[in-house]
């Protein structure tokens, strides 16, 4: 098996009132989306953090290509953290210059404009961007010593649908081009949509790791059925169900839809708002930890 | 009645928060305190005397002469008879004594301070042997003009960078550049560059500017006053980044740099000589590097010094340039912690 691109060995990070990362280890292959997910508080910034090389560990360590993190690390990785202020006056174009200065190799800066998407914003001041175009010009930045690791740290939160999808696209691009990209996320259809592998922390710890679809898989029957909370009486919960609770609504789990619809009939469940559909992320994250992953 | 309450709000949790910065609590309360002693001491003590007399001896021993036992006359050791001819006829003393014996004075007929103060000589030592000098007495505004061109310098080094480092870390915009292969040394330099030339090219066209005003003329060399002041001016910087290599406060950062300005404002000679004052703060005034800027600033202004009389100061500046600069990126902080 070859080496992982990068490794990460009893990583623990401890704080005087808390511990944010309690003996996580998992390794990346190289050329694959790597996920890391989690609620807010799950560990998820800190331990990028500290894979980044800006936070050091309370304990264990990170091996970039086999080696410890280093001057070959800096230069072969690229960062998008989750809130990034830059030097003011600067327009979109020097922006990325500057950071283009800061390393031996990369692509030209024009290239970058045009990947990301930014032409018709070069020549504007870095600070005048709305959320969407803020990130894409930070992405620019992450891209521009053309990383073999790609860091993105939360990289949609507070943009727009339009703007996150069109996010997303550029990411499935950089993707195609067989970089390694470790993403945090939040959002389950990004997870879905992006990794290749995730792992679910809860609490600094990884409570699940693999392929998104095997984890469904091996967690999940088939569908899904969703209630509203106020309308699943109390003594439906003796019924022979795998009933999961949200903090609005039952879900229940089941590979014999019409067996379980049957039941739940008999037992008089009013089914008016019944939902049905495939588990996603969210559902493992729930059944896993007994929390919801959005606050 | 709203706006009373979101204001009393604000208020209350800013209290709360300075409270807590348990650091520029201590400081701020520390400040004054400092302040006042250090000014109590300087400014303090006994009235000043009337007359300045320049003793041509290591140290005073006022038993060797009657002379020495004047009251209201100020008593200054001066090993080097030529420095201390040069003050005579700048006037900055009004008496030049050798006790002897035989015992020597010179006097600066051009001087009535040095007429009055001859009297008083020539009764407690009718033998003195008189030498008169001439010259005219150093405008205050000459002697004053380097240290307004350094005190500008201070400011601008000191408060210059320091809060732009400040403002770079807590925003995140250094945490971006630490995760990229740049060092602390290499942004410290960049920032102590990029403040250099400009603090260089304000000081030149003060210098220009301000000495046409007051038709000044340096009787010494003016790429010697460049190379000075670039390494003054280094000095500085690399003081101010120092201050704010690890600091997330503004508060805190001000509060030290105020602490630093305030003393050197005061010792380095910028208003008043320190001739005469107590040694220990001719000493401490010698901790600052503003200090030994104006010293040779101004012996090549004034007395037209040339690179070997003002090397120490020159290496005292290059020194501590790269003391500074070692160790604010040895401290320094990428982040808030």
């Amino acid at each position: 098996m070859s080496t992982p691109i990068i490794e990460v060995r009893e990583l623990v990070k401890q704080y005087p009132s808390t511990t944010a990362v309690a003996g996580v280890s998992f390794s990346v292959p190289e050329g694959v989306c790597f996920g890391l997910l989690g609620p807010n508080g799950a560990g998820k910034t800190t331990t990028v953090e500290i894979m980044e090389g800006i936070l050091p560990p309370t304990a264990g360590e990170v091996r970039y290509r086999g080696e410890p993190l280093g001057a070959r690390f800096r230069e072969e990785a690229g960062i998008l953290f989750q809130r990034t202020a830059l030097q003011d006056f600067l327009t979109v174009r020097q922006s990325i210059a500057l950071f283009r200065g800061l390393y031996g190799r990369g692509l030209d800066v024009e290239e970058v404009i045009r990947l990301c998407a930014l032409e018709k914003l070069a020549d504007r001041d870095a600070r005048k961007l709305s959320g969407g175009q803020q990130q894409r010009m930070l992405l620019a930045i992450a891209l521009v010593n053309d990383p073999a690791l790609l860091f993105l740290d939360e990289p949609t939160t507070g943009l727009d649908p339009q703007a996150r999808r069109n996010f997303w696209e550029l990411v499935r691009s950089i993707k195609a081009q067989r970089k390694t990209i470790i993403l945090t996320t939040h959002y389950m259809e990004e997870a879905e949509l992006l990794c290749d592998e995730i792992i679910i922390l809860d609490r600094g710890r990884i409570v699940a790791q693999g392929a998104p679809r095997r984890l469904l898989r091996e967690r999940f029957a088939e569908v899904l059925l969703e209630l509203p909370r106020h309308e699943f009486p109390e003594r439906a919960r003796a019924l022979p169900l795998r009933i999961i609770d949200a903090s609005d609504r039952v879900e229940i789990t089941t590979d014999d839809l019409e067996g379980t619809l049957r039941t739940l009939l008999d037992a008089q469940v009013p089914l008016t708002n019944l939902r049905i559909r495939p588990a996603n992320l969210e559902d493992l994250f729930l059944e896993l930890t007994g929390t919801e992953l959005r606050p | 009645m709203s706006a009373i309450r979101r204001l009393l709000a604000v208020l209350h949790a800013r209290n709360l928060e300075f409270l807590r910065d348990r650091a520029t609590l201590v400081f701020t309360l520390l400040l004054p305190v400092i302040l006042v002693i250090g000014m109590s001491f300087v400014f303090g003590g006994p009235q000043r005397p009337l007359f300045k007399v320049g003793v041509l001896a290591a140290g005073i021993d006022r038993e060797s002469h009657p002379f020495l036992q004047e009251h209201y006359v100020d008593f200054i050791a001066m090993p080097l008879r030529d420095q201390a001819l040069r003050k005579l006829t700048h006037q900055q003393i009004d008496l030049l004594v050798d006790p002897g014996p035989p015992p020597v004075y010179w006097v600066n007929t051009d001087s009535p301070k040095g007429y009055i103060v001859e009297k008083l000589l020539l009764a407690a030592a009718p033998d003195a042997h008189r030498q008169p000098v001439t010259g005219a007495a150093l405008r205050y505004v000459d002697w004053l003009f380097p240290g307004i061109l350094g005190m500008n310098m201070m400011f601008s080094c000191l408060f210059g960078v320091g809060y732009v480092v400040l403002r770079y870390r807590k925003n995140g915009f250094l945490k971006r550049l630490h995760a990229t292969p740049l060092s602390a040394f290499e942004f410290l330099s960049a920032q102590v560059l990029s403040r250099l030339t400009l603090i260089v090219i304000v000081t030149v066209i003060l210098y220009v500017g301000i000495g046409a005003i007051i038709r000044f003329h340096s009787v010494g060399n003016v790429l010697l006053l460049m190379l000075l002041a670039i390494l003054g001016a280094l000095s500085m910087i690399a003081l101010g980044l120092t201050i704010a290599a690890r600091f997330s406060s503004e508060e805190l950062v001000g509060g030290v740099l105020n602490l630093i300005t305030w003393p050197m404002m005061l010792l380095s000679g910028i208003w008043f000589s320190l001739e005469g004052s107590p040694r220990w703060v001719q000493w401490v005034a010698h901790i600052f590097p503003l200090t030994h800027v104006l010293d040779a600033a101004r012996a090549v202004m004034l007395d037209g010094a040339g690179l070997a009389q003002i090397v120490p100061q020159l290496l005292f500046l290059a020194a501590t340039a790269l003391a500074f600069l070692a160790f604010g990126a040895w401290s320094f902080r990428w982040r808030i912690d």
